[in-house]
């Protein structure tokens, strides 16, 4: 696989001797490079250069290593087919399923693919939408608040206390982090009963900000985080301090503009458990329930609203996927850190 | 009261062991220690020497503690001196401003009335000039008795705990908020299930204490939760370990692919974690009738002569939930694998080449393994209690209660208790077993995990 791409180096074409096949693919690069108007280094302009360097560094990143044999290869890449169907067939499934009209949903033999697309899921979902008690507007705004104010939150206060614990020694920071890392250790489900009884003597029982608040204190966010954010030179810091910036100024504005992926994978780590949180049992108004909640009502309906449940299903899954998409490489950076000892 | 059944006796045994073990332990280092600080005397003279030096050491002490209090003491009147002095001063220098404030009013309204006159002029301005001195002089007076010079008074001359708060005060401001919160939602909800969990409480009368009563009930009578427990240790056993390993290995297998390729893997394999209910398709993939694919694909190459009721037949329950966590497992862990694995140092890669590793099971062993051992333990420990904590897609798939308890796992009959019948302390008895098997499956791993690179 990686093989039929690769690309020669200039110096391999020298020492050895080439098969013709490798002849002509070093040929087609050469005229790849000819068509940027490229020969020599010396006589180029700065962008081309740029450029030319580019993709020198891919060419030299492509080189083959030894220990691949092509069977690996190709074994790895059955494999990935094989699993990366098994992983995307649920949700292929769910994207053609939500245009499929009523007859195909319910053909024998079922088929993946959709024959004549319809928009009829979507059309039935508004109507649906519609009838409901509760204005579905109210519904999206409820999630959008809570999504809103539980990721910025979060951001901003777990990174506050992630800078001192991540720079500084102090008193006391040894025990918090400890305990931090000890509570990624159970889910939070374990303390659902006494936080209820927190929530209810504090009066946030029946309010978006049961859930909002809880949100802002996650601690796999601050982990993240303080694991990140070990990795900013002293030096910086120091300087600020010569600079006259007090505590809060250094964070704010030397440590916030540098750890940007690290916001983002928590931005994305919390966005999603938000977006499809339900309300469970903190939120019992009809009015204040989240986007989730009413529609998993309409899933729940059966097999009569298999389709609308689709169209459902496809919405609520898009949004965090494009925001996945969109900050993915920043998370993968984020992640790099995240060892534990 | 005391018929014990054999599990609690067993489990309190292995407490009881495990305790003394350590207790022993302990006593034991210390006695090593000591005899090899002289390693020349024998056991008598070295108990002597050891009482000996508990003595000094208790009197020293002592000594220092007089010492702390007589300085405290001296420190304490000091500062009371120069507070009344301060006190004084700001009481004097208030009369003089006042005076002073008079006179000035006097000479400004001269002032205004006749603006003409350069003489008067000359006077307001030096008598302003004058009374603002005297403000200044009161003001740092003032702050001399301020609450703030108080507290770092307070802090510089207690121990070095105390100047150590005062320095660095301002990370305090910056974790404070977190803390609050952590505390509030994390710390204070484990103790409360804690203590919770040795009363009988509902919610509406004050609790009452029952001691032992509602772990006996779980562990005698409670024939559901042994159910539960067995199901949960069932997945918890099969999808912990399998999801860990695929986390790793398709994280290991991407990681071959060119950039592009290796975003677009990335996101199929997360894709549905991210997703949310999209879980629930399984439902449709799995339903009892022939319209469910799984049903239409058996049928139609003729393994089944009849559709299979997936969701309600308690055989295939489980396999079913654990086929949709393992399907949704590739969580945090599995990023972080991609990231630690991108990380490793290429140049290791080219010397083991030169070294003789021919092929990528060893370099995976030798060079890459022991270089993300650090993310390995992060993986583990998202992945044990991801798995320990399935109960959304056991309730969503099979239903709450599902059919004979078949996909009931300890959080779904804690969500039971909990919030259907109302029993909290029960339910604290069993958030508190869930708790301690969920944070000693962690550590016991960890450990493990540890020895393995070394």
């Amino acid at each position: 696989m990686a093989r039929e791409k690769m690309h020669i180096d200039d110096d391999s074409l020298r020492d050895q001797k080439l098969s013709k096949a490798e002849i002509k693919r070093a040929r087609r690069q050469e005229k790849k490079l000819k068509k940027f108007g490229i020969h020599d280094e010396a006589k180029m302009g700065k962008i081309e250069r740029f450029f030319y360097l580019q993709q020198k560094k891919r060419r030299i990143k492509r080189k083959k290593r030894i220990s691949r044999s092509l069977g690996g290869d190709i074994a790895l890449a059955l494999v990935l087919a094989l699993f990366g169907a098994f992983s995307a067939y649920p949700l292929v499934y769910t994207i053609f399923a939500a245009f499929k009209p009523l007859n195909e949903l319910f053909i024998y033999p079922p088929r993946l693919f959709v024959q004549n697309p319809t928009l009829d899921n979507f059309t039935d979902l508004i109507m649906l939408m519609e009838e409901s008690w509760v204005p579905f507007s109210r519904y999206f705004f409820n999630t959008i608040f809570i999504t809103l104010a539980g990721t910025v939150g979060h951001v901003i206060i777990a990174s506050m206390a992630a800078y001192p614990l991540a720079k500084h020694k102090f008193p006391g920071s040894k025990i918090l982090f400890a305990l931090v890392v000890y509570s990624l250790m159970f889910a939070p489900q374990v303390t659902a009963t006494p936080s209820y009884i927190i929530f209810s003597t504090i009066g946030l029982i029946d309010s978006p900000w049961a859930i909002i608040i809880p949100a802002f204190s996650s601690s796999l966010g601050l982990y993240l985080m303080k694991q990140f954010m070990s990795d900013i030179p002293m030096e910086l810091i120091e300087s600020a301090k010569i600079d006259g910036a007090n505590e809060f100024q250094i964070y704010w504005r030397v440590v916030m503009p540098l750890v940007k992926p690290a916001w983002l994978t928590l931005i994305i780590l919390l966005f999603q458990r938000l977006w499809n949180n339900d309300g469970g049992t903190y939120i019992y108004s009809e009015q204040l329930k989240p986007l989730s909640y009413a529609l998993h009502q309409i899933v729940n309906a059966g097999v009569g609203r298999a389709g609308t449940a689709s169209a459902v299903i496809l919405i609520m899954m898009i949004v965090p996927i494009t925001v996945f998409i969109l900050s993915q490489t920043q998370i993968i950076e984020t992640m790099a850190h995240s060892g534990m000892k | 009261m005391f018929d014990f059944s054999p599990t609690l006796y067993v489990l309190l045994m292995i407490l009881f062991a495990t305790a003394s073990f350590f207790i022993i332990r302990k006593f034991n280092q210390r006695r090593k220690r000591f005899a090899s600080k002289y390693p020349n005397l024998s056991k008598n003279e070295r108990l002597e020497r050891l009482k000996q030096e508990r003595l000094e050491l208790a009197q020293a002490k002592k000594d220092m503690r007089k010492a702390i209090k007589a300085k405290k003491a001296e420190w304490k009147a000091e500062d009371k001196k120069a507070d009344e002095i301060a006190r004084a001063n700001v009481l004097a220098l208030k009369a003089e401003v006042k005076e002073s404030k008079a006179e000035f009013e006097k000479v400004k309204a001269e002032y205004l009335a006749d603006k003409e006159n350069p003489e008067k002029e000359a006077l307001y301005l030096e008598t302003m000039k004058k009374h603002d001195r005297l403000c200044q002089k009161l003001r740092i007076e003032k702050e001399r008795i301020s609450l703030l010079r108080r507290i770092e008074r307070w802090s510089k001359r207690g121990g070095r705990l105390r100047r150590e708060l005062f320095i660095k005060r301002q990370y305090y401001y910056l974790v404070t908020p977190y803390a609050l919160l952590f505390i509030l939602f994390t710390v204070i909800p484990v103790a409360m299930s804690l203590i919770l969990s040795f009363t009988y409480f509902n919610l509406l009368e004050f609790p009452s204490w029952v001691g032992w009563e509602n772990y006996m009930r779980l562990f005698v009578d409670d024939k559901v939760f042994i159910i539960a427990i067995r199901n949960t240790l069932i997945l918890a056993v099969i999808t912990g370990p399998l999801s860990y390993l695929s986390a790793f290995v398709f994280a290991w297998l991407i990681n071959e692919l060119r950039p592009k390729l290796r975003a677009f893997m990335t996101l199929i394999f997360y894709a549905p974690s991210i997703s949310g209910n999209v879980y629930l398709v399984w439902k449709l993939i799995f339903s009892s009738d022939m319209y469910g694919y799984a049903n239409a694909f058996l049928l139609s190459y003729n393994f089944i002569d009849e559709p299979i009721l997936w969701l309600q037949d308690p055989k295939y329950i489980i396999w079913i939930i654990m086929l949709v966590q393992l399907w949704l497992s590739l969580g945090v862990s599995f990023l972080a694998f991609i990231a630690g694995l991108q990380s490793v140092n290429r140049e290791l890669y080219e010397a083991g080449a030169i070294d003789g590793i021919k092929n990528r099971w060893q370099e995976l062993w030798f060079i890459t393994l022991p270089q993300m051992k650090s993310q390995l333990m992060f993986g583990a420990v998202m992945q044990i209690t991801s798995s320990l904590a399935i109960a959304e897609v056991a309730t969503q798939l099979a239903g709450f209660p599902s059919i004979e308890y078949a996909g009931h796992t300890i959080i779904t009959h804690l969500m039971d208790y909990g919030s259907l019948r109302m029993e909290m302390g029960y339910a604290s008895s069993i958030a508190t077993i869930l708790f301690f098997m969920m944070i000693g499956a962690n550590l016991l791993v960890r450990k493990i995990l540890r020895r393995v690179g070394s």
